[in-house]
C-alpha cells in the first residue's frame, strides 16, 4: 500500500521539485519510500533523505542511470517497484519520458500531470492546455502518476530517513546517450524560482531579452519566454512557458511584451500575483493580470530596473 | 525504409474550448478540427525523410470514427503515400491506442514510428512512449533534430535544462516537439492528388485488442477563473502595488 517516487537530479542535487512530489504522494498514501537512480548520486540520496514525509530511500548508483535513458529506468522502476500501489513521478521531461513506458509493461494506465488528490483514487488533473479541469478514478491495481509539482507546496524537511542500496544494473543495448548541452546560468530554475519574468513576441530580438535580465537580477528571479519568442528565434526552447513548455506557478509573474495566447497562460496562470507589460491595452494578458501596465517595455523596463 | 505516423484529429487549436454545462465533457458539437499540431510536425518530419532518398513510403494511421479520415486525407495531400484508418466509435485512452498501433506496427513493418509528442485535447503525453515499450523499441521523445545513419536513429532531444542527444538502434519510435520543423501547407493539387491515394480501413474490433480503461472520468469541470486586476499608470505606481498591496517583493 505504499508510495514510490522517483526522484529527480542531476547526480549531484535534488530537485525542489521531487519534494513537490513527495507532498503529492503523501495525500495518496502514508508511507512514501523515494526512488533516487544515478551515478555517483550518494548525496542526492542523503538530500532526499530528510524530505518530511519521506520514510525510506532506495539508491541504484549505476552507469546505466546517469543520463537517466528511458529504457533502463523504466524497467528499474518496475522491478524497484513490484508491490508498491503507487508509482509516482514528476511531470516533467524525465517522467513524461520514462513512466508511459511503466505503465504499458504493467498494461495499467498512466494519469498525466496530476494537479490535485482526492479520496478513493480520485485525481484532477488539466486537459485542453488547463482549459478543462478532469477528475479521474483509478481502480488499476497500480497507478502510475506523474504530478505538475507547481500545483504542490514544498513540504519542508524533516528527520532523516534511512536508505537502502539497490543493486541492480540494467542496460537496453537498444539505445545510448551521446551528449547533452545543458544551459547553464546563475539564475533560478524556472520550476523553483519565486519571481519569473518572461518575454515574448514585444521584445523584437534575443539581445533585447539583456533588457529583462537586470530587472532578473535585482529580484532573484528567473527569465522566461512565450512560445511565439521561442518560434522567432530569440531564445532556446528550454526558456518556454506554456502548456507545450514548462508550467510554472511562482509568487510573482511578470510577462512583458506577451499577449497573452491561450496556450502561454496554461502555462503561467495560476502564479500568485501576475503582471502584465504590453503596448495593446486590448492584449489578452491583462485579463488575467493582477496589475497592468499599458505602456512600451522599451521604455517601462529601464524605469523599473532603476526604481528596484 | 518504411516510416509509420499515427496521427489524431482534435479540436483546432485556435477554438475556446467550451466545458458541457452538466460536466460530462467538452462541447465539440459544430467545431471546427484539425490534425493535432504535433502530429503535422511527425508528417512533415517523415516527408521530408522521404524528399531526402532516406525514407521510401509514409503510412499514416489514425484511429476513430469515419471522421478521421479528413485527417488522414491531409496528411496524405501534405505528401503522404497512403492511409490506414482503424475504424472505432469508442474514445480510447492512451494504452489502447497504443496496443492498436502495435497492430498496425507488427503489420506493416516499418523501420521508424514518429508520432507528436502529445494531443492538446487530453494533454496525455503517453502514446509514443507507450507503443515503444509494448513493442520493445527504443525511444526518442521530444525531438528537435533527428538523423538516419545505417540502422541508427540520432535523436536530439528538448529537456528541462537543455539538449540531449541519444542513439537509438532502428527500428525506434520517435516523439516530436515543436522546433523540430515547420510544417509545409497542402497545394491544392496535392489535396485533389490525396483524394486517390489509398485508404484502407480496419476494424479495430478485428484486432483483438482490449479497448477498456480502469481510469474513468467522472466530472469535466471550467477552471476556477481569474479576474482582471487594475491598471496602473506607470512604473513608480506599479512597484509600489507590487511593494504595499501584493507584498510580492521588498
Amino acid at each position: 500500500m505504499t508510495v514510490l517516487v522517483y526522484a529527480e537530479h542531476d547526480n549531484v542535487v535534488l530537485k525542489s521539485d521531487t519534494a513537490k512530489v513527495v507532498h503529492a504522494a503523501s495525500q495518496m498514501d502514508s508511507e512514501v519510500h523515494v526512488l533516487v537512480a544515478g551515478s555517483g548520486c550518494a548525496d542526492v540520496a542523503n538530500q532526499a533523505a530528510t524530505i518530511n514525509g519521506v520514510s525510506k530511500v532506495l539508491i541504484a548508483d549505476s552507469e546505466e542511470y546517469k543520463h537517466q535513458l528511458a529504457e533502463n529506468i523504466a524497467s528499474l522502476m518496475i522491478e524497484v517497484g513490484n508491490g508498491y500501489e503507487y508509482l509516482v513521478a514528476c511531470a516533467s521531461t524525465v517522467g513524461k519520458n520514462f513512466m508511459p513506458r511503466v505503465a504499458a509493461l504493467l498494461d495499467v494506465a498512466q494519469i498525466s500531470d496530476i494537479i490535485g488528490v482526492e479520496p478513493d483514487n480520485i485525481f484532477t488533473r488539466p486537459i485542453y492546455a488547463g482549459n478543462a479541469i478532469a477528475r479521474v478514478q483509478s481502480t488499476d491495481k497500480t497507478k502510475v502518476i506523474t504530478v505538475r509539482s507547481s500545483a504542490f507546496d514544498h513540504p519542508g524537511d524533516g528527520d532523516s530517513a534511512p536508505c537502502e542500496t539497490i543493486e541492480l544494473k540494467i542496460q537496453s543495448e537498444k539505445s545510448s546517450f551521446i551528449s547533452e548541452e545543458l544551459t547553464k546560468s546563475e539564475r533560478p530554475e524556472l520550476g523553483a524560482a519565486d519571481v519569473i519574468i518572461s518575454g515574448g513576441r514585444g521584445m523584437q530580438n534575443g539581445e533585447n531579452f539583456a533588457l529583462l535580465e537586470g530587472i532578473a537580477d535585482k529580484l532573484g528571479a528567473a527569465i522566461g519566454a512565450s512560445r511565439a519568442a521561442v518560434d522567432a528565434g530569440f531564445v532556446p526552447n528550454d526558456m518556454q512557458i506554456g502548456q507545450t513548455g514548462k508550467i510554472v506557478a511562482p509568487q510573482l509573474y511578470i510577462a512583458v511584451g506577451i499577449s497573452g495566447a491561450i496556450q502561454h497562460l496554461a502555462g503561467m496562470k495560476d502564479s500568485k500575483v501576475i503582471v502584465a507589460v504590453n503596448k495593446d491595452e486590448e492584449a489578452p494578458i491583462f485579463q488575467v493580470a493582477d496589475y497592468g501596465l499599458v505602456g512600451d517595455l522599451f521604455d517601462v523596463l529601464p524605469e523599473l530596473e532603476a526604481l528596484l | 525504409m518504411k516510416i509509420l505516423v499515427p496521427v489524431k484529429r482534435v479540436i483546432d487549436y485556435n477554438v475556446k474550448v467550451r466545458v458541457k454545462p452538466d460536466e460530462s465533457g467538452v462541447d465539440l458539437s459544430n467545431t471546427k478540427m484539425a490534425l493535432n499540431p504535433f502530429c503535422e510536425i511527425a508528417v512533415e518530419e517523415a516527408i521530408r525523410l522521404k524528399e531526402k532518398g532516406i525514407a521510401t513510403e509514409v503510412v499514416i494511421v489514425s484511429i476513430g470514427d469515419k471522421s478521421c479520415q479528413e485527417q488522414i486525407r491531409s496528411a496524405l495531400a501534405l505528401g503522404a503515400d497512403r492511409g490506414i484508418h482503424v475504424q472505432t466509435d469508442s474514445s480510447l485512452d492512451s494504452l489502447p491506442v497504443a496496443k492498436l498501433l502495435r497492430c498496425i506496427v507488427e503489420k506493416e513493418s516499418p523501420q521508424l514510428v514518429i508520432l507528436g509528442k502529445q494531443s492538446i485535447d487530453s494533454d496525455n503525453n503517453q502514446t509514443g512512449q507507450m507503443l515503444a515499450a509494448l513493442l520493445d523499441f527504443p525511444q526518442g521523445t521530444f525531438a528537435s533534430e533527428l538523423s538516419v545513419e545505417n540502422d541508427i536513429v540520432k535523436v536530439t532531444r528538448e529537456v528541462d535544462g537543455g539538449l540531449q542527444t541519444v542513439a537509438l538502434n532502428l527500428p525506434a519510435i520517435v516523439t516530436t516537439d515543436l522546433r523540430l520543423n515547420e510544417p509545409r501547407y497542402a497545394s491544392l493539387p496535392n489535396i485533389m492528388k490525396a483524394k486517390r491515394k489509398p485508404l484502407d480501413v480496419i476494424e479495430a474490433a478485428s484486432l483483438n485488442v482490449s479497448l477498456s480503461s480502469n481510469v474513468k472520468v467522472l466530472s469535466v469541470s471550467a477552471p476556477a477563473g481569474r479576474k482582471a486586476g487594475i491598471k496602473v499608470a506607470d512604473a513608480v505606481e506599479l512597484i509600489n502595488k507590487l511593494k504595499n498591496e501584493a507584498k510580492v517583493i521588498s
